[in-house]
């Protein structure tokens, strides 16, 4: 199987702060990888290199074999094949969730109306959210919202998702069905990075997971390794803290 | 004569009131189109500004923002004055109406600009992120999913500032733009009665308070 994601070298600064320290992260088709790691870690700022929505001060970064950092890629064209999943959801409020989900088929990739609706109704339809089509976000809960989003995604049909903490602005009670959305995601073959603290989850879907400290990956490996017997004392004291809430 | 009617001859003269009622009427119509071509301008200039210095090349956005610093800080008078008496000397004779329209259109555009650049801002940065990961370009983002929201946040604070400064044609009648203002107060020199004004002022409060509530109106709808 083949690399969706392939980031070699990744060094970021932010002024005088050194936020990722050199990260190798490659991601096979179909897989997907879990980051853990302490707030700081320089997890976010990894993911967000990936679709470039922040520009790497040193490294490469390829997707789906396009080299991201190219100045001759089509951004826009490239970003289309990753969808991101933010964790304030970031809806547009004047739009229903229909509006939502179609507007980047729509003004990117030039679908009419009508084909367009039918697209972004079978993706809210995906996240059981059919019904919802016509509702503004105020309208919905944050579950609600963020399985929005997630439509938003995947009606683009990317080759990877990327998830930046999709359930940390959650009640905990609307947890469980964003989870459910990215299991049956996970289910359908969907290419995926997860950044999140939902380790239950990550112990149960994910194929591997990768733990950051301090902008540098300390170590990676099965969930089942990694939780169970960390190697390292950072990975150690941070999965006993994690799992003693 | 009482005091009423001593007021009354003054200020509500019947005769003289309607000896002028048409200049006034003449004067009121080209206030509406002084102003509404202002409000035109004057918005529109505003907005290209904001939108010009959402792009961040910086050169750009000190000259921008010096520009408007500088009709912000320059009474319309003084603009109105300088273009009028000043141009003619750069071989420009324009006219007072001109003078006018192009003086207080700059005020509303220094003014109209930060009201939009504040409302731009406005807008959570997560709007800009989620459009732009999928695949809207800078354009569309900001067309499409940011400046709806930012003119929504901006439509109460741009009418209260573009009803005040189209009330400034008044300042018209400085460089014999034949105004309400204008209008009223030649009436009462060949009068040498200040009834005109009275009816001067009606003429405002019919063009303006509309407008005024107008504002009022859009500020509750926009508020929440």
């Amino acid at each position: 199987m083949g690399l969706i994601v392939e980031a070699r070298g990744l060094h970021k600064h932010f002024g005088a702060l050194h936020v990722l320290r050199g990260i190798d992260l490659a991601v096979a088709e179909r897989e997907l990888v879990f980051v853990i790691g302490p707030s700081g870690s320089g997890k976010s700022t990894l993911l967000r290199c990936l679709n470039r929505l922040e520009q790497p001060s040193a490294g490469s970064v390829v997707v789906d074999g396009i080299d991201m950092l190219d100045r001759r890629t089509d951004l826009n064209r490239a970003r289309q094949r990753i969808g991101m999943v933010f964790q304030s959801f970031n809806l547009y409020p004047g739009m229903t969730a229909l509006g939502n989900v179609t507007l980047a088929l729509r003004k990117v990739a030039v679908r009419p109306r009508r084909e367009a609706d039918a697209t972004g109704l079978a993706a809210l339809d995906r996240v059981g959210l059919a019904d919802r089509a016509g509702h503004m976000p105020s309208q919905l809960s944050g579950g609600q919202q963020q399985r929005v989003a997630i439509a938003r995604s995947i009606a683009l049909e990317p080759r990877v998702m990327l998830f930046d903490e999709p359930t940390s602005a959650l009640d905990p009670e609307l947890v469980g069905s964003v989870l459910a959305v990215m299991r049956s995601l996970r289910e359908s073959g969907m290419t995926m990075v997860v950044v999140s603290h939902e380790m239950g989850f990550a112990r149960a879907a994910a194929d591997r997971v990768v733990f950051m400290a301090d902008g540098a990956v300390v170590e990676e490996g099965a969930p089942e390794a990694m939780f169970g017997a960390p190697r390292h004392e950072r990975t150690q004291a941070f999965i006993s803290q994690i799992q003693r809430h | 004569m009482s005091g009423w009617d001593r007021f009354a001859a003054t200020f509500l003269d019947r005769g003289v009131m309607a000896r002028y009622l048409p200049d006034i009427a003449s004067g009121f119509v080209l206030t509406v189109e002084l102003a509404l071509l202002i409000v035109l301008t004057g918005l529109a200039a505003g907005l290209v500004l904001a939108l010009v210095r959402s792009l961040g090349v910086r050169p750009l956005n000190w000259v921008i923002i010096f520009a408007v610093d500088l009709f912000r800080a320059l009474p319309p008078l003084v603009i109105i004055v300088l273009l009028y008496f000043g141009l003619p000397g750069a071989g420009i004779t324009p006219s007072g109406f001109v003078a006018t329209w192009a003086s207080l259109s700059l005020v509303l555009m220094a003014f109209a600009e930060e009201i939009f650049w504040a409302g731009l801002m406005a807008v959570p940065r997560g709007q800009w992120e989620a459009a732009r990961s999928t695949g809207l370009g800078f354009a569309q983002t900001l067309g499409w999913v940011v400046l709806p929201q930012a003119l929504r946040i901006t439509i109460p604070p741009l009418t209260n500032r573009t009803i005040a400064i189209t009330k400034g044609t008044a300042l018209g009648s400085v460089v014999a733009v034949s105004e309400i203002l204008a209008q009223s107060q030649s009436a009462v020199s060949f009068s040498s009665n200040p009834s005109p004004l009275t009816l001067g002022a009606a003429a405002y409060l019919v063009l303006f308070l509309p407008v005024v509530a107008f504002g009022r109106w859009i500020e509750t709808r926009f508020r929440a």
